[in-house]
């Protein structure tokens, strides 16, 4: 293959600035009681946490400031957080779920 | 050979499979609670209709009438039941969906629903018009099956001249409207050698997901079995290369791989088993547990225009046939395995051994595997045999065949 031409991984890091593509769909399954997010031929069920962090996911805000906001919000260690958020963002990302 | 398991947890996520093809469902823990009421997918096969003619087709042979087909209203309040009981996405199928001139209003009445349209489509008929229509009017994603990668065979395969121009524009108008792109690759043995040349015509055109089909032996496939069964040696080399190929693509192409489960020693947990996360109506109407169910004759399947979904979906007498693990025989009864395959695929279980209740004969453990192994190897090693063409004339001719293997001694 052409490297050129093809697209690389998205490596998610402090200063990326993720958002959901549009043609995924975050919703409220209320059948279920839970959020869904809706891919192609694909139904992801986050957590609590994925989808706190999902929902910050603008295309504006680094991660550092999603993770700022959510040490804020659970009064727990930005280390901690960042090490997470960091993870859930990129396995996102290596399926095509997270876009910056 | 291995099933193809997705990693069910990224994060903080689980992760489902909502796909079209037989071999996959729901899985994991997301299935209890995501599949309590509703099946999260459905498959609505429009039409039987086809511009193409390809034979390793997986619908019955014999082919719905279009006199027979549902009426716009009716897919309309199937689509508004959908999103009422809970199921999640829909895959608007056939034959080629497109060739129904009210896919509009179905496509409308899915997104009121709140479903997740796919439009799996040969799209050999679809102009740019139309397709910027489907997408103003909700249209979620869409699945482009590709016969080859190379023209000539392509069209050889599909029998439709000029099939892969019309498929690359369409391609490109899916791209450049914002929409996530499927590229379907059906494998046999007449297209195995392009496994490489399909992953970078994905990648070439921006889809996000490539679907490696190994053809699944049911309907017209079943019939040209002898025409597409690959070899195991070539099954084996194509499944490492993607298995490669798909590590060095993260985060560019998702590759999904449906194995030939003749040649694998577990049967693969067919529907995410049966009645659990899935249903299938047919272009007259009829409510199944998967695609190929209808081969099984003993069973009775309910019309929506007869019942609500959700009925059928709880209580058919269909859905209920092989739900959970009571219908099982041994070796399926006392196996390990019984909850994570299900006993693999009643419709193959029935084809190759003449009874739904018997194992899959794909498992290692069925006494019919190694009848199946060889045959599958034998028909491999020699020439294909001509192409029986997926058309009404032929339809006419085939319905005959269904000759069940003898036991192992």
């Amino acid at each position: 293959m052409n490297e050129a031409t093809s697209p690389a991984r998205l490596i998610v890091g402090r200063e990326t600035r993720p958002h959901l593509p549009a043609y995924l769909k975050l919703r409220h399954d209320a059948g279920r009681g839970r959020w869904i997010l809706l891919a192609p031929e694909r139904v992801l069920t986050p957590d609590e946490t994925a989808v706190a962090v999902l929902k910050l996911c603008d295309g504006k805000r680094t991660v550092e400031e999603i993770v700022e906001v959510l040490a804020k919000e659970y009064s727990a260690p930005a280390d901690v957080i960042r090490a997470d958020v960091l993870d859930l963002l990129q396995g996102l990302a290596d399926k095509g779920y997270i876009k910056a | 050979m291995s099933e193809e398991l997705e990693p069910k947890t990224i994060g903080h996520c689980q992760t489902a499979v909502v796909d079209d093809e037989p071999t996959e469902g729901v899985s994991g823990d997301a299935q209890a609670a995501l599949c309590a009421r509703a099946p999260v997918g459905l498959l609505a096969e429009l039409t039987h209709r086809c511009p193409l003619q390809c034979s390793y087709c997986s619908n019955p042979i014999e082919l719905e009438r279009v006199n027979k087909e549902l009426s716009t209203e009716m897919w309309c309040s199937v689509m508004k039941q959908a999103g009422e009981m809970g199921i999640l996405q829909v895959h608007l199928s056939g034959g080629e969906p497109t060739a129904r001139k009210d896919l509009e209003d179905i496509v409308s009445a899915a997104s009121e629903a709140g479903l997740y349209s796919n439009l799996i489509t040969a799209a050999v008929t679809l102009n740019r018009a139309r397709l910027e229509d489907l997408v103003k009017r909700g249209l979620d994603h869409v699945q482009i099956s590709f016969q080859d990668v190379d023209a000539e065979n392509a069209e050889r395969i599909g029998a439709y001249p000029g099939a892969t121009a019309k498929k690359l524009d369409v391609a490109r108008w899916v791209i450049e409207l914002g929409l996530p792109l499927t590229i379907n690759a059906p494998i046999h043995r007449q297209n195995i050698h392009n496994v490489p040349r399909y992953i970078e015509l994905a990648v070439k055109l921006g889809a996000q997901r490539l679907e490696v089909a190994h053809v699944q032996y049911y309907g017209w496939a079943y019939l040209n079995r002898a025409a597409l069964i690959p070899t195991y040696e070539d099954t084996v080399k194509s499944i490492e290369f993607v298995e490669r190929e798909r590590e060095r693509l993260k985060g560019v192409l998702t590759i999904d791989m449906v194995v030939p489960d003749y040649y694998a020693k577990r049967p693969k947990p067919c529907m995410g088993g049966w009645g659990k996360g899935f249903m299938n109506i047919t272009p007259a109407g009829k409510v199944l547990p998967c695609h190929a169910a209808e081969t099984i004759k003993t069973l009775h399947f309910d019309n929506v225009q007869d019942r609500p979904l959700l009925d059928i979906w709880l209580t058919s007498d269909a859905f209920n046939a092989f739900r959970g693990t009571a219908w099982m025989k041994e070796p399926c009864r006392s196996c390990a395995f019984r909850e994570i395959d299900f006993g693999g695929c009643r419709c193959q279980a029935m084809t190759i051994t003449g009874d739904a209740r018997n194992t899959d004969p794909a498992c290692a453990l069925s006494p019919y595997h190694g009848e199946m192994v060889r045959l599958a190897r034998e028909e491999a090693a020699k020439p294909p045999t001509p192409f029986i063409y997926r058309n009404p004339r032929n339809a006419a001719e085939a319905a005959k065949a269904e000759r069940p293997l003898v036991p192992a001694e």
